[in-house]
C-alpha cells in the first residue's frame, strides 16, 4: 500500500526575533569589540542569506575571556548558595518567557524545524536551568562527606547540531557549583548563545561568570591551549571524536579536568514482536530528528529479518508523508541542513553508501531552490564492513541492517568504537530489560527514542566520550571532591 | 639472603608475577633486586615486561564478564573473604613494611589495619554502589527511566611510591568492587617505599582468596616503562592511580586519547589515610560507566 503525500498549505511561524545587526564578544557582562578586529557574518542555512555579524575571536580575546572568568569566579564561588540558584531560577523564567522568539532564532541560524526548537529544544533548555538552579544550596548532600568544592574555571566547546541546549547542558551545571564559564558556540551557530549573554545579564548574573567568545576552532583550540597552561581548570566539549581525542592529548599531564561528549553510531533494534508501527515512527526520529544531526541519532537499524521486508515498506511509506524544507514552516519535518561543508559531507557518504553496494531510497519531495538540502534516505543491503555502518555520518542517512537472533543483534550493535545510546523495540519486558543490560551505551532507549530530560544523565561508553550530563551525576564534573588541594 | 654463617639457611622465596590466578616468572627472564631498608639484598623480584602486560590484559578481559554477571552479593562476599586473608597475614605485612620500607612498627601496624579494614568497607560497597550512584530519575514526562552504574572491563591500578600496601587496597578495591578486573603493577625500583616482596604477599592473600583467577592480576615491574603500553593498549578500559609523578601521569593521560579509556589519577583527592573520601562511593565512581534506559510508562 503506497500513501500520496498529502498536500498541505504553508503554516509559518510569525514571531521574528530581537536581533542586532552585529555582535562582538560577551565578555565580563557586556559586549565588547574583538581584539582580533575580525568579524564574520552568520547565515540562515535554509536561505543562504546573512542574518547577523559576529566576532571572530583571536587568542587574546579568548585569554581576555578566561581573565575575566578568574577574576570573577571567587566571588561567584562565595556567594550564598540560596542567592546564586535564584539567579539560575530567574534565568530559567526569563528563558520560557522569551522561548518562542529563541526558538524562531534557533531554527533560523540552524536549519532544524521550529516544531522541534519550539517543542523540544527551548523546553529542555530552561528546565535545564531550573533543574540546575535547584543544585546550587544541595551540593552537599549530592555529595555527601566528600566536601564538594567548585573546579574553577570551566572552558565549554559546543556544537551546532543543538546550539542554545548544549549552551544550557555546559552552563547550569557549572553555575550551580560555583564555577565561571567561557563559553565558545559552534562557528555555524552564534546567535541563540549571544542572545543568552543578553538575559543573562538582564537577569543578574554577575559581570564575568559567563564569557562568550564566537569563533572558529582557532578559538576553541585557544581555550584548550589555556586549559594545558592551568588557566582554565576544566574542559567540557561536545563535538567529534575525532577533536575529542585532540583536546584529551593537549590536556595530557596538565591536571585539568576534561569531559567529553562525542560521536556514535547508535543501533536502533527491531524485534519481530514489537509494536510495528510504533516501531516505525521510533524510527524516524530516531535518524530524522534534527535532518539527522544528532550524536546519538540512531543511524544503524537492525530489523529481525522475519519481518524485514513488511518492516521496509511500512518506513518507506511513513517516509513519503515527511515533508522538508523551510524550518520556520510549523508543518515542516526534516529541516535544512546546517551547512554547506556538512551537506558536502553527507554527500560524500551517499556516494560512499552507492559505490560499496548498498541499495539507497529517499523520500520523494521538491527542496528549495536555495539553502542546503538532502532528502531522508534509507540504505538497505548493508554489510557491517560498509563505511556507512561505521562512520558517523551526521546526516539523515539511515543504514538497514538485519539480525536473526538476539545474540546477533547484541554482537552486531555493540561491534562498534562508540557507545553513546541504543534503542530497543520489543512488547516483551524481560527481552527489552536484557538488551538494556548488554547493549554497551550510556543511553538506552527501549520502546522510544530520543527523550532527554535535565534529570537524567546522558554521556557516552567507549569512543563517545566519558562524563555525564543531567542529574546529580551530571555535577560530578563541575566539582572537586575531597577537599584536598 | 641469610648469611652462610647461620645456625640455618632461610628458605628464600622467589618472588613471580600473578597472572590469572597462578604465579609465572616475567617471559622476559628478567628480574630486579630487592633491597631492604638498610640496603641489604633480600631477593630478585620479577621485571614485568610488555608481553607479561598484554597476557595479563587478556586473562583480566576473559575472567571479567563473569565477575561482572556474578550478583553483588556474591562479589561483597568475595571480597570479605580477600579481607579475611589479609588479616591473617597481617604480621608479614607489618614486618615487610618495616624491613623493606624502614617505617616503624607502629605505623606499619596502623597501616596494615587500615588497609584491611577498607578491604571490609569495600567487601560492603559492592551491593550499594548501584543505590548511591545510580537511581531512578523524575523525568518531566511519562517515562519510567533508571540509571544504573556498570562495570567498564579491565583498569590498570598504578601504585604510586608511597604507602604501597594502602594505596594498593585504596585504589584496587573500588575498581573490582564495581565488577571491573584490574591488573596492578607494582613498582619494583622506585623509591621511597616499591615494596616487591611486601606486592606479592598481596597476591597471595588473593591467590587464597575466592577471588577467581584473572580479576586481579599484579604485575612487579617499572611504572615508566609500562606505563605508556598501559596508556595505548585498546582492551584496557581504564586507568586508576594515585599521587604518581607527573612523567607517568603525563603519559598515562596521552597515550589514553588513543581509544579515550578513562584514566582517572585522583588530582585533587586527600591523602590515602583520609577514610572519609577513600570509603566514600566516589573513590568507585571513575571506574563504572553510568548507563540511563528509558520505557514509555504509559500507553500511548
Amino acid at each position: 500500500m503506497t500513501i500520496a503525500p498529502i498536500p498541505y498549505a504553508p503554516a509559518p511561524e510569525s514571531v521574528r526575533p530581537t536581533l542586532r545587526s552585529e555582535y562582538g564578544l560577551f565578555i565580563g557582562g557586556r559586549f565588547v569589540e574583538p581584539k582580533s578586529g575580525k568579524g564574520f557574518r552568520t547565515i540562515n542555512p535554509a536561505t543562504e542569506e546573512a542574518i547577523a555579524t559576529v566576532a571572530d575571536a583571536g587568542e587574546a580575546d579568548v585569554a581576555r575571556a578566561v581573565d575575566a572568568a578568574r577574576k570573577a569566579q571567587p566571588k561567584w564561588a562565595k556567594t550564598k548558595p540560596a542567592e546564586r540558584a535564584k539567579i539560575l531560577f530567574r534565568i530559567a523564567r526569563r528563558i520560557q518567557e522569551r522561548s518562542r522568539e529563541l526558538a524562531v532564532l534557533e531554527s533560523m541560524n540552524g536549519g532544524k524545524p521550529i516544531k522541534e526548537s519550539r517543542d523540544e529544544d527551548l523546553p529542555l533548555v530552561a528546565q535545564h536551568f531550573f533543574h540546575h538552579a535547584g543544585w546550587c544550596d544541595k551540593l552537599d548532600y549530592a555529595f555527601a562527606g566528600a566536601k564538594p568544592k567548585p573546579v574553577g574555571v570551566c572552558g565549554q566547546i559546543i556544537p551546532w547540531n543543538f546550539p542554545l541546549l548544549m549552551a544550557a547542558w555546559k552552563l547550569a551545571p557549572a553555575l550551580a557549583c560555583g564555577n565561571t564559564c567561557v563559553l565558545k558556540p559552534a562557528e555555524t551557530t552564534p546567535l541563540t548563545a549571544l542572545v543568552l549573554g543578553e538575559i543573562l545579564a538582564e537577569c543578574g548574573l554577575p559581570e564575568g561568570v559567563v564569557n562568550i567568545v564566537t569563533g572558529g576552532p582557532d578559538a576553541g583550540r585557544a581555550i584548550t591551549a589555556l586549559a594545558a597552561k592551568g588557566k582554565v581548570d576544566k574542559v567540557a566539549f561536545t563535538g567529534s571524536t575525532e577533536v575529542g581525542k585532540a583536546i584529551a592529548k593537549a590536556l595530557a599531564g596538565s591536571g585539568a579536568k576534561l569531559t567529553l561528549e562525542l560521536g556514535g553510531k547508535s543501533p536502533n533494534i527491531v524485534f519481530a514482536d514489537a509494536a510495528l508501527d510504533q516501531a516505525v515512527e521510533g524510527v524516524v526520529s530516531g535518524i530524522w530528528f534534527n535532518q539527522g544531526h544528532v550524536c546519538c541519532a540512531g543511524s544503524r537499524l537492525f530489523v529481525e529479518e522475519s519481518i524485514h521486508e513488511d518492516f521496509i515498506d511500512r518506513l518507506r511509506n511513513r517516509m513519503r508523508s515527511l515533508r522538508v524544507g523551510d524550518p520556520l514552516d510549523k508543518n515542516t519535518d526534516v529541516g535544512a541542513i546546517n551547512s554547506k561543508a556538512q551537506l558536502a559531507t553527507i554527500q560524500r557518504y551517499l556516494k560512499a553508501g552507492s559505490d560499496e553496494g548498498a541499495e539507497r531510497f529517499e523520500a520523494a519531495c521538491d527542496l528549495p531552490k536555495k539553502g542546503f538540502w538532502c532528502r531522508p534516505c534509507i540504505f538497505t543491503g548493508v554489510q557491517p564492513s560498509h563505511t556507512i555502518a561505521r562512520e558517523e555520518i551526521f546526516g539523515p542517512v539511515l543504514s538497514v541492517m538485519t539480525f536473526r537472533t538476539p545474540e546477533e543483534a547484541v554482537q552486531r550493535a555493540n561491534n562498534t568504537t562508540y557507545g553513546l545510546s541504543a534503542g530497543v523495540w520489543t512488547e516483551k519486558a524481560a527481552r527489552a530489560l536484557e538488551m538494556a543490560n548488554r547493549l554497551n551505551a550510556g543511553v538506552v532507549w527501549l520502546n522510544t527514542f530520543n527523550r532527554f530530560d535535565a534529570s537524567a544523565p546522558f554521556g557516552g561508553y567507549k569512543e563517545s566520550g566519558f562524563g555525564r550530563e543531567g542529574g546529580r551525576q551530571g555535577l560530578s564534573a563541575y566539582v572537586k571532591l575531597g577537599g584536598a588541594r | 639472603m641469610s648469611p652462610a654463617n647461620a645456625t640455618r639457611v632461610e628458605v628464600a622465596k622467589t618472588l613471580k608475577l600473578y597472572v590469572n590466578g597462578a604465579f609465572p616468572r616475567s617471559e622476559s627472564g628478567r628480574t630486579v633486586p630487592v633491597l631492604d631498608a638498610k640496603k641489604r639484598l633480600v631477593a630478585h623480584a620479577s621485571h614485568a615486561s610488555r608481553k607479561d602486560l598484554r597476557d595479563a590484559v587478556e586473562a583480566a578481559n576473559a575472567a571479567q564478564p563473569k565477575w561482572a554477571a556474578a550478583t553483588a552479593y556474591n562479589r561483597g562476599q568475595v571480597l570479605y573473604r580477600l579481607a579475611e586473608m589479609l588479616e591473617a597475614r597481617r604480621a608479614e605485612f607489618a614486618s615487610l613494611i618495616v624491613s623493606i620500607e624502614g617505617r616503624t612498627k607502629g605505623e606499619a601496624a596502623k597501616e596494615v589495619d587500615r588497609a584491611i579494614d577498607r578491604c571490609v568497607c569495600f567487601a560492603g560497597w559492592t551491593d550499594k554502589i548501584a543505590a548511591v550512584l545510580g537511581g531512578k530519575q523524575p523525568v518531566a514526562g511519562p517515562y519510567f527511566v533508571f540509571t544504573m552504574p556498570e562495570p567498564m572491563g579491565t583498569v590498570a591500578v598504578m601504585v604510586p611510591d608511597e604507602r604501597p600496601l594502602l594505596a594498593t587496597v585504596s585504589l584496587l578495591l573500588p575498581v573490582i568492587a564495581a565488577g571491573n578486573s584490574a591488573i596492578v603493577v607494582a613498582p619494583v625500583a622506585g623509591k621511597p617505599a616499591a615494596n616487591a616482596p611486601l606486592a606479592i604477599a598481596f597476591a597471595e592473600a588473593v591467590a587464597t582468596s575466592d577471588v577467581p583467577a584473572g580479576i586481579i592480576n599484579i604485575l612487579t615491574g617499572a611504572r615508566a616503562e609500562l606505563a605508556p603500553w598501559i596508556a595505548s593498549h585498546r582492551d584496557l578500559a581504564g586507568v586508576a592511580g594515585a599521587r604518581l609523578p607527573a612523567a607517568d601521569a603525563k603519559a598515562l593521560e596521552l597515550g589514553a586519547a588513543e581509544n579515550l579509556k578513562r584514566v582517572h589519577l585522583f588530582h585533587d583527592a586527600p591523602p590515602f589515610d583520609d577514610d572519609a573520601f577513600w570509603h566514600s562511593p566516589f573513590a568507585i565512581q571513575p571506574f563504572v560507566d553510568l548507563k540511563t534506559v528509558w520505557h514509555p510508562s504509559a500507553l500511548q
